[in-house]
């Protein structure tokens, strides 16, 4: 019985280091950074495209916290990031007077668009954002709210400001999950959301788009860098290497090309050294 | 129902392909769950039956808190956890947040609770006059111990398996204090919400098969273990 019982522990032994000998003892000890940044930038596989490119050329791993833009805000607040690439521009601004950001720098663009069912029973087709969402809330169309504190939620609030309406009742439903899985339930509940145009290319099953082009629909990143004033453990170094690179020709040309061989249209649109947009 | 079809193959696919990516994601799953069963299994068998064969003040309630343990959703623990690790957090000089210890530590503390729990169980239900009648025979204290462990070995390995197969398929403490990074903390999980989140439906079911592949393959191995000498009767 005894040996049984070694035999068992040895077996479990065994499956551990055959466990531990495997590829993924991977680097991590290095200089490492933390980047807290929006769904939408994971979900449309930009990230995926960029970072790879950033390690190569200086010598920095990433650490990407993918979440919506407020709590990356706020771990940048807290001094757990060193860097954000957010886009929620109000937000951001409030922010960086708070004093323990370093420099904002305007990275790209590209731009919401309203999505609905194809039968369309709000009729807004067309119509300009705000418009849009008072004929959402007039007809009590299902409407599906991130509800999440991302820059799409926020941009999605202050939509509903412009155009008169408190959104409430059970027309209006709030997932509070990321893009991707939002643009499901609004297809599966044959209701409308607000989007990000990179996410709704990289699946728009079930989703018509319905309105587009309104200046309100603008989605714009920043690059902001962190301080040690919010932390004592932040690298500005860090922060000032990836906001150089991102804002850099190199990066600049690979976002401006990204998607353009998937989906046959440019999903971000490169900015840096533009002058700010005025929404 | 394509998606489904479609998961399979892509699974097939992926792991007799020897996709590098997916490979190196079911070696670290396997890493990480394995030394954070194996943790709770030194930590938790010694207090389990600690908790079983003395008597104290407070037992009871030791009892019920690690049966309570079990229930404990993970992504609480993973909040727990990626506290104490923040930066500002008061293990933060360690910088272990996003790396696969910092897993490993939240999937521990996830499992130790079960093993504490189904061992103490496992080692209740053992004869209680057991430890006498071997130091009776002329064992000592350890030797009886050992020998009682043995004699609970099937419901012991019953405690390894519900505490691996608690942390593998985790998905809440993984996303939390592992960040799902790519090439260093992603694990089959995190990997399968990912996909799910990017509409990739086939390679997201692909991962799930994957994670039960080498659950079974892990119980496999530790039921055979357990059983090659007590194959009952026919």
């Amino acid at each position: 019985m005894l040996s049984q019982l070694r035999s068992v522990l040895a077996v479990l032994a065994l499956l551990l280091l055959a466990a531990c000998g495997g590829p993924a003892a991977a680097p991590s000890a290095e200089r490492s950074l933390i980047l807290a940044t929006t769904t939408s930038t994971q979900d449309s596989g930009l990230l995926d495209d960029l970072l790879p490119a950033f390690t190569a050329d200086t010598g920095w791993q990433v650490k990407t916290v993918a979440v919506g833009s407020g709590q990356a805000i706020e771990l940048g607040r807290r001094g757990e990031a060193d860097v954000l690439l957010v886009h929620s521009p109000a937000a951001e601004q409030q922010f960086v007077a708070e004093g323990s950001a370093g420099r904002r720098l305007l990275v790209m663009h590209n731009d919401f668009v309203l999505l609905g069912p194809a039968a369309d029973p709000a009729g807004i087709k067309g119509a300009t954002a705000a418009d849009a969402m008072k004929r959402i809330a007039e007809a009590g169309a299902v409407f599906v709210s991130r509800g999440d504190d991302s820059g799409t939620a926020a941009r999605e609030k202050a939509l509903w400001t412009q155009a008169g309406v408190t959104p409430g009742g059970a027309w209006y439903q709030e997932t509070g999950q990321g893009m991707g899985a939002t643009l499901r339930v609004a297809a599966e509940k044959s209701g409308y959301t607000l989007s990000d145009r990179a996410t709704y290319l990289s699946q728009p099953d079930g989703l018509t788009l319905l309105s587009e082009g309104d200046p309100g629909l603008l989605n714009v990143y920043h690059v902001i860098e962190m301080t040690t004033k919010a932390g004592d453990r932040v690298q500005p170094e860090a922060a000032a290497a990836f906001a150089d690179w991102i804002t850099g020709p190199a990066a600049q040309q690979r976002i401006g090309e990204f998607g353009r061989a998937q989906y046959g249209q440019q999903l971000f649109v490169p900015d840096a050294g533009k002058p700010e947009p005025v929404p | 129902m394509d998606v489904l079809v479609d998961g399979f193959v892509q699974a097939v696919r992926l792991l007799l392909g020897g996709d590098p990516a997916t490979w190196a994601i079911t070696a670290l799953t396997l890493r990480i769950s394995l030394t954070a069963t194996l943790i709770a299994a030194l930590v938790g068998v010694p207090v389990g039956a600690a908790v079983a064969l003395t008597a104290f003040r407070g037992r009871r309630v030791v009892l019920a808190a690690a049966n309570t343990g079990m229930g404990m959703p993970p992504v609480v623990v993973g909040l727990f956890v990626t506290v104490l690790l923040w930066r500002s957090g008061p293990l933060g000089a360690f910088g272990l947040l996003y790396t696969p210890t910092a897993m490993i530590i939240a999937q521990a503390a996830i499992a130790t609770p079960i093993v504490v729990a189904l061992v103490a169980t496992a080692v209740q239900q053992v004869d209680p006059d057991f430890m006498v009648q071997m130091q009776g025979l002329g064992a000592g204290r350890l030797r009886a111990l050992a020998a009682l462990l043995a004699e609970a070995r099937l419901p012991l390995l019953a405690a390894a398996m519900a505490a691996f197969g608690a942390v593998v398929s985790e998905v809440g403490a993984a996303q939390m204090v592992g960040g799902n990074l790519a090439g260093q903390t992603r694990v089959l999980t995190t990997a399968a919400v990912l996909a799910t989140s990017r509409g990739e439906f086939a390679l997201a079911i692909a991962f799930g098969l994957i994670l039960l592949v080498i659950a079974f393959a892990v119980n496999l191995v530790l039921t055979l273990a357990g059983q090659h000498r007590s194959v009952p009767a026919r």
